[in-house]
Formats: structure tokens, C-alpha cells, sequence
């Protein structure tokens, strides 16, 4: 760390900035939703999110994030493993391609789907025929998320594992372990914090994405609105009070997330300092 | 060992992802999906119940009407991609034609094949100004005045905007006689639109929820909902000297219907649509019956005004939005002039 040279008077200014950056842009939006979910009280909030079609939505997003975030996780461990402890050509392709979802815009990401598993798409007709729907159907939806999300798992263990290295694993095989029980006995507890910390991200975002879940749901009621589509269509029939309960429930979600990562930071820090890795 | 649980849960959840989403017909009873555009949402569910109710009646079947609504011209697209619509509710015709030429799901005479020309009711362009008209709209000049800001949505996505655009150019025509005079206006006319929304419901929200603009080119039955939605005495209807004739057009997709075994269901469902008690329904949800008896009972809401059509003032849609809306048409053209 280096010395402090700004005066108090510019640190305390820059903190005020801060401060009053974090308080118009994050906590007074989120204040808002609440108010306005709560603008005709408990009653009428609840009604909006007990709503058959937000109950769908709901289950609808849960359901994706189920299917999307384990994927992930294997994908995302995979990948990382791979990268980490091993060297191959076209490593720095791959980490490129990992990052890949981050960089495309999400309604690029739904129309890759569209162009892909669409009625004119490549492998649309054959779909057709043995009358399978990918888009405009929970696979679609599915499928999008899963691209969008895939780097989060990966991109949070790659640093992590690089640091740690390849001694331990090492070690264990000199010591006889074959490649599984060196994964499971001697990575899998290494990593298990950023792990964690990778899949709440990851679930934080599988639940939350809009632009390119929109691009492939064919906004079908109760059958194929995720919440953050659901929230829209709310808002789009005038029903401002049921939009923001349901929104509340996203923002609620983003809280918990929040709330979980800081304790894993804390967790994880500690954990980090106390064997001395 | 927890990895094994870990990966029994992983394995547990794919497996109920895959259930789930082959197991998307219903346990009882028939489903049908209507692809509607955006401000049908009220209409639909009030005609859902009822048809439901009747065909229940009719058939002791469980029916279930899925909806999707969105711009118009964005549903038509998701058809041609493979939402798999029983009857498509779009905002014109043109958006029809597009899936019967562009996919095989429709056949092209789809518009002879019910009453009206296939549009079981029918609207016009209004406008909507704030509460007392402050700033003195009564007609499409006004609309130039310097300092008055027009709401209309995107035409190369939302059908009402195409409607928007046609009725300004309607008037520039009949105001200036000629079609380079109506070009002058309709171009003038787009240097007062601050926000392009996508469909005409966004542009009513950025209209009445954001408090953008001075004027909202609407579709009539948009321009009395937010007036019954979001309160009286908030906005004022200002119906023009003239306005184009927008025929909503409804259609049966031969292919999907086939496939799904709906055909019977959905031919029932679009031929309720003429019935006495639709027709009410549709007069109640502020569109202009087809109906005589439904007209006249709400003929204190719907003004008359001079209407063109599409027919005869564009020569048909499929004209019309080759000349107007298509890439480097005429509204292209329109939007590179007055891109600073």
C-alpha cells in the first residue's frame, strides 16, 4: 500500500462522490421498487406475485436456473481445469471464447438461438419434422441462458486455480492418486469457496437475464415469460403494482446474492490466511 | 460423499428441466395459442372468457387460450421462426401476408376466407394530448408547430405506427395535394418525435407513464384505455380532420392447427369473433364493431371522421410497404434526412 498524499479535505470529498453515486444510482432505484410494489399495500402485493401467470413466471425461472447452473458448473470446472493444470494449443483461444458472452450483446446471443433452431434456421426444418420446438419453448430459453451465463463458473476459478498452482496435485499423483481422487480430494476442496462464489453469480444472472431469454420465449403467458419478461409485460398493461412485486422478488434475489457473497468473501479470506495457501 | 449428492442434485435437475418441457400439453382439455399484437391484451381477455365459456357449452370441452402479444410486425417474425401459433391477431394485413409468403404454415388466399376482409373490427388513428390540450391541438397541422413534441412508435417494427404514418401522409396528400407535398409534411412531421418506441404500447408508456411529449399518435382503442386506465380527466382525445381506416387482421395457420389438431377449435374461436356477443365485447374494448347493433350502441365513443384506406388511398399493403417501410423507402429516406 502506498502512502496517503491527498489531503482529508479531497478524501472525504471523494468518498461524499462515492457515497452519493452509490445512493441515486443503487439504493434509491431499490427503495423505489420496494415503494412502489408497496404503493397499495400488502394485500395488493401479494395478489400480483400469487397471480397464476406469475406463479408460472416464477416456477418458469427457477427451473431454468436449475437446469443452466449446474451445466455450468461442470462446463465451468472443466474448463478451468483444463486451463489451469494442463497446457494445450489453442489454450488462449479457448479463455478468448470463455469470455465470448460477456463481449456479445444478449440480443445477439438470442438471435445466434433463433438463426441456429428457428423454423428457417439450419437445423430448423429437421427439427420440425420429428416435431421438436428448441425456440419459442423452454429449451430455447434454457439454451440462452446457459450461453449468457457460462463464462461466470470459469472466469472465477481460472485466477483462483492458476494462483494455487499445480503442487498439491502434483504431489498427490507422485503419491499413487489417480486423476479422479486427486480432483476430489485435493482440487475440489481447494476451490470450493470460488466455486460457490461463482455459481451465485452465475444464478444471480441466470435468473435476472432479459435481452436474450426475450429474443427466443415468443412471450407466451404462463408458458414461456421468465420474471424479468413477466415484470415487463406487468408494466405494459398499466399493472404498475404487480410489475414492481414481482421486480421486488428479483431485487430481493440480487440482495440474498449479495448478502451470501459477502459472507463467502469474508469465509473465504479467512480460510485463505489461515492455512496460509 | 458430498460430491456424489452434488452431482445426484445436478443430475435430479436436468431431468426434471427435460420432463418439464416435454410435458408442455396440458393434462386435460385442448390449447390454443393466439400470437395478438400489443394493445389487443384487454380485448383477448375479455374474448377468451367468453369463447371459453360458449365452447364449453357448445362441446362440455376445457379449452385454454395462450396469448403472446407484442409489435406486430416482431410476432409475425417469431411465427416465421417457428412460434407455433394456432391464429395470429396482427396489427395489418401486410404482417399476415409476410408469414403466408415466408413460411408454409398459411395459405395465401388467407384473406377471403372470412367476413370484412378477414378483420372482424376495425380502428383509426387519434390523437391523445394532456389534460385540457394545452398547447391547442385540433388537427395534423398542429402537429408541426414549433415546440410540439409527437409520440408514434418505430414503423419498421410496430403495425400502428405504420397506420401513424399513413394517416400523416393521408393528410400532407389531401393538405398540400400532392404526394411530394405529403412527403414534406410526414418529414416535418417526424422532426417533432423525440423517442421511437418498438411497439405502440412502449410509445403509450412513454407517453403517459414517462410524460414525453405533447401528443401520442395512437390507435384509438389505445388512446381510450389509458384514458380509462390511468384515470379520467388526465388526457383529452383529439379526433383529426382525416385518418386512415386500420383494418386488424385475423387468420388461421392451416399448418399449425393441422399439426396440433386444433383446426376445428380455432376456425371456432376466429368465426366467434362476428358473432353479436364478441362484437360487443370489441365495442367495449374501444375498437369500431363490424356488428350494426354493436356500432350503433357504442356509437357515442367512436366520432365519425373522414377515413381513406389502405385499398384505395396506398393501393394495398403489399404496396405500401414496399414503397413506404421497406430498406431505403420512403420512411428510410425520411429518417436519414432528419438524422442530424
Amino acid at each position: 500500500m502506498t502512502a496517503n498524499t491527498e489531503s482529508p479535505r479531497a478524501r472525504r470529498l471523494l468518498i461524499g462522490i462515492g457515497l452519493a453515486f452509490l445512493g441515486i444510482f443503487l439504493l434509491l432505484p431499490l427503495v423505489s421498487v420496494f415503494a412502489e410494489a408497496l404503493e397499495k399495500g400488502f394485500a395488493a402485493y401479494f395478489a400480483g406475485i400469487a397471480e397464476p401467470d406469475a406463479i408460472a413466471a416464477i416456477r418458469l425461472t427457477l427451473l431454468v436456473a436449475a437446469i443452466s447452473v449446474p451445466v455450468n458448473i461442470v462446463f465451468g470446472v472443466a474448463a478451468a481445469w483444463a486451463i489451469t493444470k494442463f497446457d494445450f494449443p489453442g489454450k488462449s483461444l479457448l479463455i478468448t471464447l470463455i469470455d465470448l458472452p460477456f463481449s456479445v450483446s444478449p440480443v445477439v446471443s438470442g438471435l445466434i438461438f433463433v438463426l441456429l433452431f428457428g423454423a428457417h434456421g439450419w437445423i430448423g426444418p429437421w427439427l420440425q419434422e420429428h416435431d421438436i420446438q428448441i425456440v419459442f419453448a423452454v429449451p430455447g430459453i434454457v439454451l440462452a441462458t446457459i450461453f449468457v451465463t457460462f463464462p461466470f463458473v470459469a472466469r472465477e476459478l481460472i485466477p483462483l486455480m492458476t494462483e494455487q498452482g499445480r503442487d498439491d496435485e502434483e504431489a498427490a499423483l507422485s503419491l499413487g492418486a489417480s486423476g479422479w481422487q486427486t480432483f476430489w480430494h485435493v482440487t475440489l476442496p481447494n476451490i470450493r469457496w470460488g466455486l460457490l462464489y461463482g455459481v451465485l453469480l452465475c444464478n444471480a444472472r441466470a435468473m435476472g437475464e432479459f435481452g436474450a431469454v426475450s429474443v427466443v420465449s415468443g412471450h407466451i403467458r404462463g408458458l414461456t415469460n421468465t420474471m424479468p419478461l413477466h415484470v415487463e409485460i406487468l408494466y405494459n398493461e398499466y399493472n404498475f403494482v404487480a410489475a414492481f412485486a414481482v421486480a421486488s422478488l428479483l431485487a430481493l434475489l440480487a440482495l440474498a446474492t449479495l448478502v451470501l457473497k459477502s459472507l463467502l468473501e469474508w469465509r473465504f479470506n479467512y480460510h485463505h490466511g489461515g492455512t496460509g495457501h | 460423499m458430498k460430491s456424489r449428492t452434488f452431482f445426484l442434485v445436478a443430475a435430479g435437475a436436468l431431468l426434471l428441466g427435460a420432463c418439464d418441457s416435454g410435458a408442455r400439453k396440458p393434462a386435460g382439455g385442448t390449447e390454443i395459442l393466439n400470437v395478438s399484437y400489443d394493445p389487443t391484451r384487454e380485448l383477448y381477455r375479455d374474448i377468451n372468457a367468453a369463447f371459453i365459456r360458449q365452447w364449453k357449452a357448445d362441446t362440455g370441452k376445457d379449452l385454454t387460450i395462450n396469448m403472446s402479444h407484442g409489435g406486430s410486425g416482431k410476432q409475425a417474425r417469431a411465427v416465421i421462426d417457428g412460434l407455433s401459433a394456432d391464429v395470429v391477431t396482427l396489427a395489418l394485413a401486410y404482417d399476415v401476408d409476410e408469414i403466408a409468403a415466408r413460411s408454409d404454415v398459411l395459405s395465401k388466399s388467407w384473406q377471403q376466407r372470412l367476413p370484412n376482409n378477414s378483420a372482424p373490427y376495425t380502428s383509426t388513428i387519434v390523437f391523445l394530448v394532456r389534460a385540457g390540450n394545452p398547447k391547442g391541438i385540433k388537427d395534423w397541422n398542429d402537429l408541426v408547430k414549433p415546440g410540439i413534441s409527437v409520440i408514434t412508435p418505430n414503423p419498421k417494427t410496430s403495425g400502428g405506427a405504420r397506420w401513424n404514418f399513413l394517416a400523416a401522409w393521408a393528410y400532407g396528400r389531401k393538405a398540400g395535394g400532392s404526394d411530394a407535398a405529403a412527403q414534406d409534411y410526414v418529414t416535418n412531421l417526424y422532426r417533432h418525435v423525440p423517442v421511437l418506441d418498438s411497439g405502440a404500447r412502449g410509445s403509450t408508456t412513454t407517453f403517459v407513464e414517462r410524460g414525453i411529449g405533447d401528443v401520442l399518435l395512437s390507435w384509438e382503442n389505445e388512446a381510450h384505455l389509458a384514458q380509462k386506465e390511468l384515470g379520467a380527466g388526465k388526457f383529452d382525445i383529439v379526433i383529426p380532420s382525416i385518418s386512415i381506416l386500420a383494418e386488424p387482421s385475423v387468420a388461421l395457420l392451416d399448418g399449425n392447427v393441422k399439426k396440433h389438431g386444433t383446426a376445428e377449435v380455432a376456425e371456432a374461436y376466429l368465426q366467434f369473433l362476428y358473432t353479436p356477443e364478441a362484437q360487443d365485447l370489441i365495442g367495449k374494448n374501444f375498437y369500431r364493431p363490424r356488428d350494426a347493433q354493436a356500432a350503433a350502441k357504442y356509437a357515442a365513443v367512436f366520432p365519425k371522421l373522414n377515413l381513406v384506406t389502405i385499398d384505395d388511398a396506398f393501393g394495398g399493403w403489399s404496396s405500401a410497404q414496399g414503397k413506404y417501410f421497406s430498406d431505403g423507402g420512403v420512411f428510410d429516406q425520411i429518417f436519414a434526412k432528419i438524422k442530424r
